[in-house]
């Protein structure tokens, strides 16, 4: 917390200081917030809610949560890496306790007596001699076309009336009646819909176009090509569908590019020209001699984003002025490369948000919307919706990145680790649209005059790091290197996958201290809290494990095992105690969850994203990898990228320790690592057999049981 | 092109359109009754499940002949935030949801299920879901919820 004596405006009203932009009391009784974050199935709007409720003291019923546009909302970047709370709610917070002073300096004006006596009731002010105005009384008078200042002091925690409660979530009720909410159910004033033709091998080129089937379908407005990007468009969606089948068999590519081979990524990773970069290093004369060295390496593989919905988007244009509508991240970045594409100045393109399905990172919602611009080009000015295939979700979107990762420690006389080192080889974590010169979107890759494909890079590790997230040791080991080597080639098209390099570091990481545990012969919890100086951390281990009543006896076909991370190294603190059973085919029974986010601005939706967070992370360790052959993507499905169903689904309990005093951080994203490494660690308890290759299914058993023996 | 006639949420319809459209589309586009999403268009994710006669199908699969004279209900057709059907209740109550795109689907699964089985176990509710995907991870609390649902239309 930043001391009184320095008040400072969090970081995103610093960037988006009118206090106008932020709030405004509507005619009825309302109070409209304009976040810049979006909803992307997480609760993010509810719990900002709830944070400007409690500033203003009104009702939560009153508040309205509007969508972000580049119209007019503030500017907040991607909604991405666990940081809504942190950046959005501190800006909402401070600019609402702002405005709640503002208002009672009117209102003492106004009713002539001092605004220290006066207090706010769901937006109703009153004070002595039951004197009272509100709000919405006095907002014709009052101007919120201003800059925020720092002065304004939000609520002490202990006068907050919503935050910390599990209030229910406001998108949910709309979601179980059918009401259209989602982009998907959104049709505009006479709509069409477009298809874009994607190849089947990776990177081909449209060679020839017959379009003549295309042509015979009723109701066919346009055939677009512009190199290799082309598509239809139609007054219906199922004769967009009956049109881009009939494109689609007039269509010859060309060869496609190489891709690796999917069962040796790691010589792959391995293979490439890379670009390297320590991370951290901590050199300090050990207190003991190093007797030997051991290195393992692990793997996870490329993943799929796989969101339920395939990504949709409409785009409308009038003259040289372009509307979208769209479930991106970030509606500012996504009109940044829109305008690169289009060259087109940045007020000609207004980027709307609507929702869309679970997100988990950059997939295709980005480059649907530049689809639907293109195509809507040849609309005579009417909106174009556009949705991609099933086929095109699972092998055209970015996916997370294929990682390798080595680490050895040198182990003293005592089986002490005195030196650790950690390397990485995988590609870059992020190619999010609107942060380069160039465009990130697939059909700018696709165009007569194309623009270059993004070797995906990875944020620096003061914003929590790409590839090397979460690499860096929380364990006070006396000295270690750590070491990431991003790929300069990049045949696999990947981008931001939920905890970027996260999830594979904490496997790695996680799966070497129970080696290393296991050699010692020490309980691998002791271990962990005997490395460990953060009474945080400690916590959350403790937690889980007394939960879990660590440690039972593993038994014929049973096995538990931990994991922990604090997610970035400066978020989320969570720890994991996983119970599997089988012996060829591995079931998490049951997930034993410890998380800290400081404040949990809603408990409930902490829980929810927590819990949902480990069924996910379970699904990728046990069952997700992107699959190819040498020229195309051929998990193109459900049935060829299978992922948990309901009938595999752990049971999952999840204790929230509640730190009011603690600013808050996201939850998002804390579990995935620490739950693929208790799930990998609970797999050696029972069967004495190491998988050090993500996902761990049948096959991946028996590669490890051939290495061991 | 030949009319085919089904109810849809109890209401007598008329659809003027090739019988061998897919029954998602004539309900999507045709009719703009948009309770059942697209999620893969190959009966592989369950987003799409309506309920016909009493059996739970993906409608991105069946075609519109399939359904005459027959009744159809979509997730509109389970209730209404003024007339709330138990699961609807149940989930809100639960919050069993994080995206809520697949919602629409389960909801029907679960409507199913009740309807021939008023009192599941919870192996009985995971089994009736098996073919609803759901990428968020929220199916526990969908379970609790359709366990509530089916104890709250048993009581007295």
């Amino acid at each position: 917390m930043s001391p009184p004596s320095a008040p400072k405006l969090p970081v995103n009203l610093a960037a988006n200081p009118k206090l106008s932009s932020w709030v405004k009391f509507g005619p009825d009784g309302e109070v409209t917030i304009s976040p810049g974050k979006v909803e992307i199935g997480q609760g993010i709007v509810t719990a900002l809610a709830q944070i400007a409720a409690d500033e203003l003291d009104v009702d939560l019923t009153r508040v309205q949560m509007v969508r972000a546009s580049t119209a007019a909302s503030p500017n907040e970047g991607v909604t991405s890496g666990s940081l809504s709370i942190q950046q959005s709610g501190r800006a909402i917070r401070q600019a609402c306790a702002e405005i709640r002073q503002i208002f009672l300096t009117a209102a003492a004006d106004r009713l002539g007596v001092e605004a220290g006596a006066l207090d706010v009731s769901d937006g109703t002010i009153s004070g002595p001699g039951n004197v009272q105005t509100s709000y919405w009384e006095l907002a014709d008078a009052v101007s919120l076309d201003r800059d925020a200042t720092p002065g304004a002091v939000p609520k002490p925690i202990a006068r907050r009336a919503l935050a910390g409660n599990s209030v229910q979530r406001l998108d949910i009720p709309d979601k179980v009646f059918a009401a259209p909410r989602f982009i998907h159910d959104t049709a505009l004033p006479a709509m069409l819909h477009g298809r874009v033709l994607r190849p089947e091998k990776s990177r081909a080129k449209l060679v020839e176009l017959r379009e003549g089937g295309a042509r015979a379908v009723p109701g066919l407005i346009a055939i677009v090509r512009d190199g290799s990007f082309c598509g239809v468009v139609c007054e219906t969606e199922a004769g967009a569908e009956a049109a881009a089948t009939a494109l689609r068999k007039g269509a010859t590519w060309s060869a496609g590019e190489t891709l690796p081979d999917e069962n040796d990524l790691a010589a792959f990773l391995k293979g490439q020209p890379v670009e390297s970069t320590v991370i951290d290093s901590r050199a300090a004369s050990p207190a003991s001699e190093k007797t030997r060295t051991i290195r393992r390496q692990y793997t996870r593989p490329y993943i799929a984003h796989a969101s339920i919905a395939p990504s949709c988007a409409m785009a409308q244009w009038s003259g040289d002025r372009v509307h979208v509508w769209t479930h991106s991240q970030g509606v500012y970045l996504l009109r940044a490369d829109l305008a690169l594409v289009l060259k087109l100045p940045l007020e000609q393109i207004t980027v709307e948000h609507l929702e869309g399905a679970g997100c988990y990172g950059h997939n295709a919602a980005d480059d649907v919307a530049l689809d639907a611009v293109l195509l809507a080009k040849a609309a005579g000015g009417r909106p174009v919706r556009v949705q991609w295939s099933r086929a095109d979700e699972m092998t055209h979107a970015p996916f997370g990145a294929a990682m390798a990762i080595e680490i050895e420690a040198d182990l003293d006389a005592q089986n002490e680790i005195v030196c650790w080192r950690h390397s990485i080889w995988s590609n870059g974590h992020a190619a999010r649209p609107g942060r380069a010169s160039q465009p990130a979107l697939l059909a700018a890759f696709e165009l007569e005059h194309p623009y270059p494909r993004i070797i995906s890079a990875n944020p620096p590790q003061a914003n929590g790091g790409g590839g090397d997230r979460n690499s860096i040791p929380l364990y006070d080991f006396p000295a270690w290197k750590i070491e990431s080597h991003r790929l300069l080639t990049m045949p696999v098209r990947t981008s931001a996958l939920r905890t970027l390099g996260g999830q594979g570091n904490v496997f790695a990481i996680e799966s070497f201290l129970d080696e290393i545990a296991a050699e010692r012969g020490e309980d691998p919890v002791a271990f962990r809290l005997r490395h460990l100086a953060d009474e945080r951390a400690k916590d959350v281990i403790r937690s889980a494990a007394k939960r879990a009543n660590w440690k039972p006896a593993a038994t014929a076909g049973t096995g538990y095992g931990i994991g922990f991370a604090r997610y970035k190294n400066t978020g989320a603190y969570c720890a994991v105690v996983a119970e599997i059973e089988g012996e060829e085919d591995i079931r998490v029974k049951q997930l034993t969850i410890a998380v800290d986010v400081g404040e949990a601005i809603n408990p409930d939706g902490v829980i929810n994203q927590i819990e949902g967070g480990a069924i996910q992370a379970t699904s990728w360790a046990l069952k997700e990898r992107v699959r190819f052959d040498s020229e195309r993507i051929t998990s193109n499905s459900w049935a060829e990228y299978p992922i948990l169903r309901f009938s595999e689904v752990p049971r999952v309990e999840v204790e929230v320790i509640q730190r009011s005093e603690i600013d808050s951080v996201g939850a998002g994203e804390a579990a995935h690592g620490p739950v693929a490494a208790a799930i990998a660690n609970a797999v050696f308890d029972g069967l004495g057999v190491r998988v050090r290759n993500l996902p761990i299914t049948r096959d991946s058993l028996i590669a490890a049981m051939e290495l061991a023996s | 092109m030949p009319i085919t006639r089904f109810r849809l949420n109890g209401v007598e319809t008329d659809v003027d359109a090739d019988p061998d459209s897919l029954l998602l589309d004539v309900l999507r586009g045709r009719l703009g009754v948009t309770g059942a999403h697209f999620g893969c268009g190959s009966g592989e994710c369950g987003a799409c499940r309506v309920i016909v006669g009493d059996h739970a199908v993906t409608a991105c699969d069946t075609p519109l002949w399939s359904v005459a004279d027959k009744d159809v209900t979509t997730l509109e057709g389970l209730g209404s935030a003024d007339r709330p059907h138990p699961l609807q209740r149940a989930f809100i109550a639960e919050q069993a949801l994080q995206c809520g795109y697949c919602v629409s689907g389960i909801l029907i699964s679960a409507a199913a299920l009740l309807r021939q089985n008023p009192n599941p176990s919870e192996a009985d509710v995971r089994t009736a879901l098996d073919r609803n995907l759901c990428r968020c991870g929220s199916h526990n609390r969908m379970v609790r919820a359709i366990l509530r649902a089916a104890n709250e239309m048993a009581a007295p």
